[in-house]
């Protein structure tokens, strides 16, 4: 990175001006590159939440790629975007998202999970830059979210917040009185992005605890919601322009249900069974690699 | 009610019918006739506000109950009522906090400490933030039962690191540990006593310093060690004593945590008598925190607890229960005068 006396990247926030296409190809090639760096650093540790990183990479691209304004060589710039990963688990996929956003340099994914890492295997907000909160215990960050935008609010500062959850936090009751609070303190400027992978630790989503009707629970508590294919930048980016458009009038907090695959972009892992915590054998990184590189081309070329 | 306590209740079956005392949940534990002061909680909030944009108030619809409505009017705009919901409470007030703000979060000790654990652990003492909890009856200060008594709270808090914990004594140790808390850079748990609250330690050469213990009264036969609430019946015990020709020194901890070994280890080192004094449990509190520093040190002696038993407590009046549970100021002078038999 070189440090300049301007800032060099708020420069997401284009949407209005941007053709769609473009900013589609941008998201899809972030993406792209994202579950490269999750793939590599998976292949560091020998194990991951690598499914969960490659299912959501398209989610973080959107974000990073489309829609949060911050600053790489000043992560803590006042009037940056908030981006708080509530599931610390999904770490893999942050930093990923992180390394091609210049927050952090791409060589350092080397170091995941090692001793002495800013890349702790769960999410630690003292440890890298530009990770806002600590997770792992879940349902914390959108409750932490409220706060940040009540507070935000308050300073007059501009910035949204963005939260990134999992299907299984909405086991959390602290989520619900998240939910409730945000709708209540009319946060507009809060909007949630919820992994809906129908995956947790013990097994399918609907075999753990049955969540659906899941946005009509979300529309029910007043959030401006909306359920799209999270595997999908054109639809991602249609149902973010959507919130600019309607939801910070109104008012309302936002949620995006997306609807993603374990796994996603390389088929190897896309069909395997024990998906949470996947094991991976050494010699199927490489076919990994290509199986994503094969994908991304045959859909580039289509 | 459990069935073996050392003192029972007062007879109930005389031909004279007592006039029922209540188990209310908001009661007094201060003496008929002596000086309180009004909600001197919100009062030094507001004061310290006023000093401070930063400061900001939350409660988890308990705004009434902890003081925190005196703010509330003062500041509505500082002001967030989170519901009765004290997971949001704790993480709001950390998303607060990060944005630079200073915030009170108030609800009930039992509340903060048994419910909302993970998020003021998480959200708030991981990362170091000025976060400052207030919770509402500590201790012994309601005879509403278990639900509402929290005798284990600062036994919980104590192994949380970051967190600094206060127990004050009255009202002036209140208002002054106010701004001291908002000063201060990393989490803080106060042990708060809310509506009139008695005003003792003006008549003693003090003032609260975080941190630190302070010497009340010197003396030459028992060395009390006390905090919270503890401190006002130490000091009325010591008179009493003074009377059987018992020399009591008082020294008041209102900070458990960080706790100030030093002056507690140069007290002890004196031939003395030693008792603690405390509003909790047996348990990982006040006692276990000095007997920790004795032995330490290599001072291994023996030490009196008056605390709290280790029992869920039974609903009541509260002087009844004080008198119960050994921390009225009669029962504290038999301690002592047993003790020295």
């Amino acid at each position: 990175m070189t440090p300049t006396s301007t800032p060099t990247t708020t420069q997401n926030r284009d949407t209005g001006t941007a053709d769609f296409g473009t900013r589609i190809g941008r998201v899809e090639a972030a993406a792209y590159r994202a579950r490269h760096y999750a793939l590599n650093m998976g292949e560091v540790q020998g194990q991951g939440y690598v499914g969960q990183a490659l299912g959501s990479a398209d989610m973080f691209a959107a974000v990073y790629a489309d829609q949060l304004r911050y600053r790489p060589e000043d992560p803590l710039w006042e009037d940056r975007d908030r981006f708080l990963l509530s599931t610390g688990h999904y770490a893999i996929g942050h930093y990923a998202a992180l390394a091609d956003a210049g927050i952090i340099p791409v060589d350092e994914l080397d170091t995941y999970g090692s001793d002495d890492s800013r890349l702790p295997m769960s999410g630690m907000a003292s440890y890298t830059p530009g990770m806002e909160i600590s997770g792992g215990s879940l349902g914390h960050g959108l409750g932490v979210a409220v706060g940040m935008a009540l507070g935000l609010r308050l300073k007059g500062s501009p910035s949204r917040i963005f939260n990134f959850l999992s299907d299984g936090e909405l086991d959390e009751g602290s989520t619900w009185e998240a939910a409730m609070g945000a709708h209540h303190h009319q946060l507009g400027h809060l909007t949630a992005l919820v992994d809906m992978n129908a995956l947790q630790a013990d097994g399918a989503t609907r075999s753990v605890l049955s969540i659906e009707p899941a946005a009509d629970k979300w529309a029910s508590f007043g959030w401006y919601t909306q359920r799209v294919d999270g595997n999908d930048a054109a639809s991602l980016l249609a149902a973010l322009d959507n919130i600019t458009r309607d939801a910070g009038i109104t008012g309302r907090p936002s949620v995006i249900l997306c609807d993603t695959k374990v796994g996603k972009g390389v088929p190897l892992l896309e069909e395997r069974e024990k998906a949470h915590f996947m094991r991976i054998e050494e010699h199927e990184w490489q076919i990994c690699r290509e199986q994503l590189t094969t994908g991304h081309d045959g859909k580039a070329a289509r | 009610m459990s069935a073996s306590t050392t003192t029972e209740a007062p007879d109930t079956t005389t031909a004279v019918k007592p006039k029922l005392k209540t188990s209310a949940m908001i009661a007094s534990f201060a003496d008929p006739g002596q000086k309180t002061a009004p909600a001197p909680f919100g009062h030094a909030l507001v004061r310290a506000a006023e000093e401070d944009p930063r400061i900001v108030g939350l409660t988890a619809d308990l705004g009434k109950y902890t003081d925190m409505h005196i703010f509330a009017r003062a500041f509505p705009d500082r002001f967030f009522q989170m519901g009765m919901a004290e997971q949001l409470l704790f993480g709001a007030a950390a998303g607060m906090a990060e944005t630079g703000l200073v915030p009170f979060a108030s609800t009930y000790a039992v509340f903060a400490a048994r419910r909302a654990y993970d998020f003021l652990c998480l959200d708030i003492a991981e990362p170091g933030l000025n976060v400052n909890i207030v919770g509402g009856l500590p201790g012994l200060t309601t005879g509403y039962g278990p639900s509402h008594q929290a005798t284990e709270d600062i036994a919980i808090f104590r192994g949380m690191p970051n967190l600094t914990i206060v127990d004050p004594c009255d009202s002036l140790d209140i208002e002054q540990a106010v701004p001291q808390l908002a000063a201060s850079e990393g989490p803080t748990y106060l042990r708060l006593l809310r509506g009139n609250v008695p005003t003792v330690l003006d008549e003693y050469d003090y003032t609260f310093e975080l941190g630190r213990a302070k010497e009340l009264r010197p003396g030459r036969d028992v060395l009390f060690i006390s905090s919270g609430l503890m401190t006002m019946r130490a000091l009325q015990a010591a008179e009493e004593l003074a009377a059987h020709h018992v020399d009591v020194a008082v020294l008041h901890s209102p900070t458990i945590k960080p706790f100030d070994n030093d002056t507690v280890l140069r007290e002890l080192g004196k031939d003395r008598l030693v008792v603690t004094l405390e509003n909790h449990t047996e348990v990982g509190g006040l006692f276990e925190t000095v007997a920790g520093v004795a032995v330490r040190q290599g001072a291994g002696r023996r030490i009196v607890p008056i605390a709290l038993p280790d029992r869920f407590l039974d609903a009541g009046a509260l002087p009844t229960l004080h008198e119960k549970y050994g921390l009225s100021r009669n029962r504290i002078v038999q301690t002592v005068l047993d003790e020295l038999a």
